[in-house]
């Protein structure tokens, strides 16, 4: 029997030539990656397996969570992390006003490329199959050991084949698709399973659609999310990560999987989740056939949606225009670079004029851990991952999640917003 | 290994923003992190638990974030051991790696009340409801996961195999 994208990669990487789901290996790691929430926590654990990290090119602590620091005890953490990096000698040592937000940044330096290993202390870590790479998201005694060894244990996956065809329309990205597959399979639909994505259709997404799409497959509970590789993905890593040795996997063609879903990427619409699971769908037609849902905030950023074309695609839509009177808009673009981009191609003045704080990269209002907290009462569009009770600020607030295309029309609307009749320069 | 106390029960994917929300999360502090279990969801959670009660949920426990800040906050409250139909793949791991016990059994969680009496064996995965007189089976721990737990987590696995 045939083994899936992500079961050679493992199998690979623990050096056996075949592997089946449920089998345990213990796998070397190409990449361990913290950040300054469950980084801090990992160090004492870290200091009582090892003195030193297993290779200092391969271990990276970003501090993006708290920072710019939140508090007293937030910039303790930071501080921790940043000495412990600077230490240890770590190649990639990241800081404040150098970096980004983490699953922005090490695609974008050319960290991660495809056919690697990765564990992160963070669950998003899933993002990097964009990539055609194995990552996953662990805890801070996990990450402690992969610092300290270079290895870490799995039970193999099942996966679950998706099948995308046909071509998205205009005023949809990854983030519809996403949702759309979650609304279709549940918050717990792909637990403990890879999410692998092929067909004809992935040749229509772009490399910052797939990560929004990888990004989000924890949502579903899945252990990973893949894409194969193909130009699109060497063209990104030529240019991220050049002269970077990478190696490209393929699904056996009697690969088995779980389940095979079939995605028509020319029938999603715009996709909103509704407070308080990422699987809780509606589409924009659902919703503009109901009561109107007005809106206190929106937020454009996050690992999900901070990239370039996400703020393209939101400034194309906010250019020229106002956002609505009561509604506090952020944009925050996800790493230093795409910031400069953003002033360079005259996005950042678009988004200030528009009546957006543009705010350093960071994941503050992702988390309700600062710069956009909500109270009792206020309701968000955001672009980022989880609408969870409270994860944006009081129990009683409520959080939608979209588009970049949908929030900046939302933003505008000052209500739940169809970018396709909000418009723009698309 | 044994755990007996009574049932706090909950629904369907308890993910680890209530369990810890990320505002509390600029500590580590066990002791503080547990102070603040469970709050968005059940405000009431810390001053009903007693050391050793037994945490019931449905499915997609610990679902969400990786913070460890979740099983850690649990533990350290008094929490003795979780029984869910079933759990985050994460949480499930990060519950191992500090030797929490969970255990997956859809049967127990249908079978068990709030406030029940109930006990479990590690070793078995037998789970006894007292209160009610039933008993449930849920699978064990593999192999390679008790040795794990025996060990006391992943940090003196990975210790014991460094002297080897």
């Amino acid at each position: 029997m045939g083994m899936t994208m992500t079961q050679k990669i493992l199998a690979a990487h623990a050096g056996l030539d075949h592997v089946t789901a449920g089998q345990l290996i213990e796998c070397e790691l190409d990449v361990v990656m913290a950040n300054d929430i469950t980084g801090p926590m990992a160090l004492p654990i870290f200091r009582q397996m090892a003195d030193k990290v297993f290779d200092k090119d391969k271990v990276v602590l970003v501090p993006d969570h708290f920072t710019p620091n939140k508090d007293i005890k937030s910039a303790q953490n930071a501080r921790d992390i940043q000495d412990f990096s600077r230490e240890q000698g770590l190649t990639h040592h990241m800081v404040q006003g150098k970096c980004g937000v983490e699953h922005a940044i090490l695609p974008e330096r050319g960290i991660v490329v495809a056919g690697q290993c990765i564990i992160g202390a963070d669950s998003h870590t899933c993002t990097y199959g964009a990539l055609g790479a194995f990552g996953t998201g662990v805890g801070t005694t996990d990450i402690a050991a992969g610092m300290a060894t270079g290895q870490t244990w799995f039970k193999v996956p099942s996966a679950i084949k998706f099948v995308l065809t046909g071509k998205p329309g205009p005023y949809i990205s990854g983030k519809d698709i996403i949702l759309h597959i979650i609304g279709r399979i549940g918050v717990d639909g792909a637990l403990y399973k890879s999410m692998e994505f092929t067909g004809d259709g992935v040749q229509h997404l772009t490399m910052d659609d797939r990560f929004t799409i990888c990004n989000m497959a924890i949502e579903a509970g899945a252990k990973n999310g893949l894409f194969p590789v193909d130009e699109q993905t060497i063209a990104y890593m030529e240019e991220h990560a050049p002269g970077k040795e990478y190696k490209v996997f393929e699904a056996d063609a009697d690969a088995e999987y779980d389940e095979i879903i079939e995605v028509d990427l020319a029938t999603v619409r715009p996709t909103v989740a509704f407070p308080h699971l990422p699987g809780n769908a509606h589409t924009i037609d659902e919703i503009e056939a109901e009561e109107k849902i007005y809106i206190d905030q929106v937020v454009i950023g996050s690992c999900t949606n901070g990239r370039m074309s996400d703020m393209r695609k939101a400034a194309a839509i906010l250019k020229g225009r106002e956002v609505a009177p009561e509604v506090r808009v952020m944009v925050i673009p996800a790493t230093q670079k795409i910031f400069v981009q953003c002033m360079e191609e005259g996005l950042a003045k678009i988004f200030v004029e528009a009546g957006c704080a543009f705010n350093t990269p960071g994941c503050g209002a992702c988390m309700g851990g600062h710069m956009g907290v909500m109270c009792k009462g206020e309701k968000c569009v955001s672009t980022s991952n989880r609408n969870f009770v409270g994860r944006m600020g009081d129990v009683d607030s409520l959080i939608y999640l979209a588009s970049p295309e949908v929030a900046a029309a939302s933003a505008i609307a000052g209500y739940i917003a169809n970018p396709e009749k909000i418009g723009g320069e698309q | 290994m044994k755990a007996q106390g009574k049932v706090l029960k909950y629904g369907d994917n308890v993910d680890t923003d209530v369990i810890i929300p990320a505002r509390y999360l600029n500590s580590y502090d066990a002791k503080e992190l547990a102070s603040h279990a469970m709050v968005d969801i059940d405000p009431t959670f810390v001053e009903r638990l007693e050391p050793g009660d037994i945490m019931v949920a449905c499915k997609n426990f610990g679902c969400g974030s990786s913070r460890e800040h979740a099983p850690l906050a649990l533990k350290t409250a008094g929490v003795s051991c979780v029984i869910a139909k079933s759990f985050a793949r994460i949480f499930y791991r990060n519950a191992i790696n500090i030797g929490f016990p969970i255990l997956e059994c859809e049967e127990a969680v249908e079978g068990i009340d709030e406030y029940d009496q109930v006990e479990v064996d590690y070793e078995t995965g037998v789970i006894y409801n007292k209160t009610k007189g039933t008993q449930f089976q849920a699978q064990p721990f593999p192999a390679f996961l008790q040795k794990m737990i025996e060990t006391n987590g992943l940090v003196n696995y990975v210790n014991e195999k460094k002297e080897k």
